[in-house]
């Protein structure tokens, strides 16, 4: 079985500061981390490997520098590693960047046939949850996003059976391999690395390939190979007037509760007539 | 991050064969007979874009045929849809992705809408994506707010990224359908107008079972009535870490009793374990829209503020007077919510109780 986790590399969304002046993000100092959707999908890879057996390659396009992640995902168990750099793909967006990352697990697919694409539910900073549904249709797999639980994996018969959650409960679905996976977070607790693969992460060689490496073609990738056209990247407005302060004639709780409610009565007339309505009918 | 493009060269031109492409489209989604309410919030949407284009708005309603079914598509009339295109079939009855697709695929390819919208729920997202790629096509994501730049036509898409501190506006200028994702309760809810009706289109796609891979063996419903429970409040009372501890949620859960609301959260207090991550609002949680919002303890973050800030009434209660909540709230108050709390249940309740003796 030959498992590839697509990882991307993200600045710490904690950490991010605008810049007062330009408007832009303030990248500078900031860490970069593996998007942390994405720790879900690699474990849940990492466990199907020490149930089942199996190779687990990750993914990544992004900066040279994304190498790092790369090799955070080798100390916590997975074989092998792939970097998919260019300066042509920069600038895709999930249309362009399903296409190069999927340009990249078909070759893959010509060393050893891969039966899972795992995803992240979605980035921190993207955040479009686009680019596993894009990746699955590109690649015909079956795709199963929201996914709460694994319940089996049959190698022989090629079948899995998974919990999906949807809005309104738990869907048990049953399918064929191959297909791609996105975990919903909180679904299992990501391990820590072992002192081996540690060492092995550090040493590791890992693949780095380009556009042409690949095969992707040069017009469907990058800016150029995307739909999308940001128009426009602003700040949120303030809201023109800052919070009335509720004042209070005494200063005890009391005071301050009942000059609260008065408030919330003389703003939302219409409110305090349902409520009082409410009250009057015992609900 | 890209800088503002220039509208120039071939990305930003429509060609020629592209134009024909009319009306706006919104997929409802429907499980087990039951529309997600953010399908007819985007119905009142596409029919104010829709009346800014002078083109029709129509609703895809694709399941099983059903009496559900044909009185979903009656509402979606009452809501605003001038046409309604009615899709069934028997694989049609769970959603799955790869019948869905290939459906939509072939409907968008038909009948040409220049706008597709979805919820941005985990149907809505998941088939969104797919259709996206089968049909080549830009989609814009999660987004709070749709115009018409009336210029050239076309769909202006703003969305929040980095966890909503920055907002942008994303445009897909040279393909067609241009396609976004909306998240639910960002939009209000048209009111219905019983005496609209209009057209239906019947597709009958003619899928076959054998021809599906992936099986619905079972569907486990929510048991828990809370969870569903919170987007859809007229009250939430929400508690953030200024409460100190777990023990003192009580004092959140008594004054949404009294005023027969909700309870929501922050993200730290689920990620330390207090309640379920069902009762967290913001970015990563929830978007809620109720008439009142009371937030005890809570600094306004970014990530929470996305979440609530279209509430009509947001009460503040901090004991920091510089708390950037204050920045955004209608009402604050400088407290100890430990105090507060209570003080408000004991308010509320005499002064609802007052009135039930008096009526
Ligand atoms: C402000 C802003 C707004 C944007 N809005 C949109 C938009 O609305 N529509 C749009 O099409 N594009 C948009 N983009 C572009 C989009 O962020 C990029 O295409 C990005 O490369 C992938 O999208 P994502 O981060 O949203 O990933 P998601 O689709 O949220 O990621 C899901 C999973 O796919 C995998 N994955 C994603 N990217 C990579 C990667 N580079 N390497 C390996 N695995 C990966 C990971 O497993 C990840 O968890 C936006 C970009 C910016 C800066
Ligand atoms: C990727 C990402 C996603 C996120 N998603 C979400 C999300 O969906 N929802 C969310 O809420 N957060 C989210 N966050 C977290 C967010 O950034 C903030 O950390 C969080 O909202 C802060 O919660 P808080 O206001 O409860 O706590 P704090 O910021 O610690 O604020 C506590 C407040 O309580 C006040 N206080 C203290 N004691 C009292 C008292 N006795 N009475 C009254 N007031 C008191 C303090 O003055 C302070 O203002 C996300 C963060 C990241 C990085």
């Amino acid at each position: 079985m030959h498992i590839v986790v697509c990882i991307k590399q993200v600045p710490d969304s904690a950490q991010i500061r605008i810049h007062p002046v330009t408007n832009t993000i303030m990248r500078q100092g900031v860490p970069a981390i593996i998007n942390p959707f994405d720790l879900f999908s690699l474990e849940e890879a990492l466990r199907i490997k020490d149930k089942v057996g199996a190779r687990v390659t990750v993914l990544t396009m992004g900066p040279p520098m994304a190498e790092t992640s790369l090799r955070k995902a080798l100390s916590l168990g997975a074989d092998d590693a792939v970097l998919l750099t260019d300066r042509k793909f920069a600038g895709s967006d999930t249309l362009a960047t399903s296409y190069a990352l999927t340009s990249a697990i078909k070759k893959l697919s010509e060393e050893e046939q891969v039966d899972l694409v795992f995803c992240g539910k979605q980035t921190v900073d993207g955040d479009t949850a686009q680019v596993g549904p894009g990746i699955a249709t590109r690649l015909g797999f079956q795709q199963l996003t929201y996914i709460t639980k694994i319940e089996s994996i049959d190698q022989g018969a090629r079948e899995i059976v998974v919990h999906r959650r949807s809005e309104g409960g738990v869907q048990v679905l049953k399918t064929a391999l191959p297909c791609m996976i996105t975990m919903l977070e909180g679904t299992n607790t990501i391990r820590f690395g072992k002192m081996d693969d540690m060492f092995r992460a550090a040493r590791y060689g890992l693949k780095t390939w380009n556009k042409d490496t690949t095969g992707a073609e040069e017009t469907k990738v990058g800016l150029k190979g995307s739909p999308t056209v940001v128009s426009k990247v602003f700040v949120p407005k303030p809201r023109a007037q800052k919070a009335t302060m509720v004042e209070a004639e005494a200063p005890t709780a009391e005071a301050q509760a009942a000059a609260a409610v008065e408030a919330i009565f003389g703003a939302q007339p219409k409110l305090a007539d349902e409520l009082l309505a409410r009250a009057a009918a015992g609900l | 991050m890209s800088e503002p493009s220039k509208p120039q060269g071939r990305k930003f031109q429509l060609p020629e064969h592209l134009k024909e492409y009319k009306g706006i489209w919104v997929i409802v989604e429907q499980e087990r007979g039951s529309v997600h309410s953010v399908s007819w919030e985007l119905v009142g949407e596409a029919r104010k874009l829709a009346d800014k284009l002078g083109v029709e708005v129509g609703a895809v309603v694709l399941g099983a045929d059903s009496p559900e079914l044909n009185a979903i598509c009656g509402d979606a009339f009452t809501y605003g849809a001038d046409v309604v295109y009615k899709v069934t079939d028997p694989v049609l009855a769970d959603y799955r992705t790869d019948p869905y697709t290939r459906v939509m695929t072939d409907v968008v390819n038909t009948y040409k809408p220049e706008i597709v919208l979805l919820g941005a729920t985990t149907l809505g997202r998941d088939l969104a994506g797919a259709i996206a790629t089968t049909l080549a096509t830009g989609l814009t994501a999660d987004c709070t707010e749709l115009d018409i730049y009336m210029d050239n036509r076309s769909l202006a898409a703003t969305r929040p990224t980095f966890g909503g501190t920055l907002l942008c506006t994303i445009q897909t200028l040279a393909y067609r359908p241009q396609m976004a994702t909306v998240r639910p309760r960002v939009m209000s809810m048209p009111d219905r107008d019983d005496s609209r009706s209009g057209r239906v289109v019947e597709v009958f796609p003619n899928l076959r079972e054998t021809d599906v891979i992936t099986k619905v063996l079972s569907f486990i419903a929510d048991r828990e009535q809370n969870e569903a429970q919170l987007a859809f409040a007229d009250i939430i009372v929400a508690a953030g870490k200024g409460l100190g501890k777990p023990e003192n949620l009580k004092l959140v859960f008594d004054l949404a009793k009294v005023l027969g609301g909700e309870v929501g959260v922050t993200r730290p207090l689920v990620q330390a374990g207090w309640t379920g991550f069902d009762r967290q609002v913001g970015q990563t949680g929830k978007t809620v829209r109720p008439k009142l919002y009371i937030a005890a303890g809570i600094s306004g973050a970014i990530q929470h503020r996305v979440g609530m800030e279209k509430s009509d009434l947001i009460l503040a209660i901090n004991t920091d007077p510089n708390a950037p909540i204050f920045d955004f709230a209608h009402l604050g108050l400088v407290g100890d919510a430990l105090t507060i709390l209570p003080a408000l249940t004991d308010a509320f309740g005499k002064r609802l109780s007052v009135n039930r003796l008096a009526g």
